[in-house]
C-alpha cells in the first residue's frame, strides 16, 4: 500500500503526516508536489495534509483548489481511492467539491488549538472500522476555520447517509453545544462523501498517532485504512 | 475596463467578524447601528477590447468559480 503527502505551498503538517505514514506505520509513502500533474494511479491513500497553504488567502483552500494537482486529485476520487483532507486538507476538500459545505471563521473568531473529545458517529468506514461506534477518543485541533456550515438539506442528507464520522463531544459523548470548540453545525468535526472513499476533518489524528506523543488515538484511524486496504 | 465584485455573506450566515465591528461601533457611541455584516471588495481590471456584456459574463464566471464561495455567500457584479 503506497501513500501520498500533497505538499502546497504552506502545508506545514505534511511532514507529520508523512511521518505517520512512513515511520510509524511502515508504509510506502511519498511527497506530490502541488504543481505537479503527474498520474496518482500508483498511490492507494492520498493525504491533503494541515497548514496554511496560500496564507489562507481569499478563503482556507480556496487557492489550492486550483493548483494542478487538484484536477489529478478530482480524477483519482472518482476512482474509488482513498483520499484525506486533514485540518487546511478538509477546508481544500470543500472548496473543491469533494465534500460538501464550507469551514467558515470559528465562532470565537480565535484560533484554538488544544485537544477535544470526538465521539465517532460512525464506525462502518474504510477510516474509523478500528474504532468502536460511539466510542469517544481525544484528537488535537489546532484552527482558525473550522465552523462546519452547510444548508438544512445538506446536514439531512449528511445525517440520513451516515456520513459523519466524527462529533465534538464530552469525555462521556456527549455532543453538546458546551462540547463545540468552533461553532459547527451538528458538532461536526469530521464527514466523508457518499461512497465513503473521501474523509475531510478539522482535528490532527497525525498528532496522536505514536507513544512518544503520548496520545494514540488518532493511530486507529492509519490502522483502519491499512487493514481495509485490498 | 473595470469591474468590481462585491461578496457578501448569505442571510442568515452568522457573521462574527462583522458582530465583533458592531460592538466596538457601539462602544464609540454610534447606537442608531441595527446591524453590521462585513465582506469583500474586489477590483479586477480587464484588458482593452472586450465588450460590456462579455466583460459581465467573464467576471461573473471568476466570481462563482473563485472569488466567492456561494455555499456561503453571494455577490454582485459592477462593471464600470
Amino acid at each position: 500500500m503506497r501513500f501520498g503527502v500533497v505538499v502546497f505551498p504552506g502545508s506545514n503538517c505534511d511532514h507529520d503526516c508523512y511521518h505517520i505514514a512512513s515511520h510509524v506505520m511502515g508504509m510506502e509513502t511519498e511527497f506530490i508536489w502541488h504543481k505537479d500533474s503527474a498520474d496518482l494511479s500508483r498511490f492507494d491513500c492520498i493525504i491533503l495534509p494541515g497548514g496554511f497553504s496560500y496564507g489562507d488567502y481569499l478563503r482556507p483552500g480556496a487557492i489550492s483548489t486550483h493548483s494542478p494537482i487538484m484536477k489529478e486529485i478530482k480524477t483519482y476520487a472518482e476512482s474509488g481511492r482513498l483520499l484525506i483532507g486533514i485540518c487546511n486538507g478538509f477546508q481544500v476538500l470543500v472548496e473543491a467539491g469533494l465534500l460538501p459545505g464550507v469551514l467558515m471563521r470559528n465562532r470565537t473568531l480565535k484560533f484554538i488549538c488544544r485537544d477535544v473529545y470526538l465521539k465517532v458517529e460512525n464506525n462502518d468506514t474504510p477510516f474509523t472500522s478500528e474504532y468502536s461506534k460511539a466510542e469517544v477518543i481525544k484528537v488535537p485541533i489546532a484552527h482558525h476555520d473550522g465552523n462546519y456550515f452547510a444548508d438544512d438539506e445538506t446536514l439531512k442528507s449528511l445525517k440520513d447517509n451516515d456520513q459523519i464520522l466524527f462529533s465534538y463531544s464530552t469525555s462521556e459523548g456527549e455532543t453538546s453545544v458546551e462540547a463545540n470548540p468552533n461553532g459547527s453545525a451538528l458538532n461536526i468535526a469530521g464527514i466523508c462523501n457518499k461512497e465513503r472513499n473521501v474523509l475531510g476533518m478539522m482535528p490532527h489524528p497525525e498528532r496522536c498517532a505514536e507513544d512518544i506523543l503520548g496520545n494514540e488515538d488518532g493511530k486507529r484511524l492509519f490502522e483502519s485504512i491499512i487493514k481495509n486496504f485490498k | 475596463m473595470k469591474a468590481k465584485v462585491y461578496v457578501t455573506l448569505k442571510n442568515g450566515i452568522l457573521d462574527p467578524q462583522g458582530k465583533a465591528v458592531q460592538h466596538s461601533l457601539e462602544t464609540m457611541e454610534f447606537p442608531e447601528i441595527l446591524d453590521v455584516r462585513q465582506g469583500k471588495v474586489f477590483e479586477v481590471t480587464m484588458k482593452d477590447g472586450i465588450s460590456k456584456a462579455e466583460a459581465e459574463k467573464r467576471v461573473t464566471s471568476m466570481a462563482e468559480q473563485l472569488l466567492a464561495n456561494t455555499v456561503m455567500e453571494n455577490f454582485r457584479v459592477e462593471i464600470e
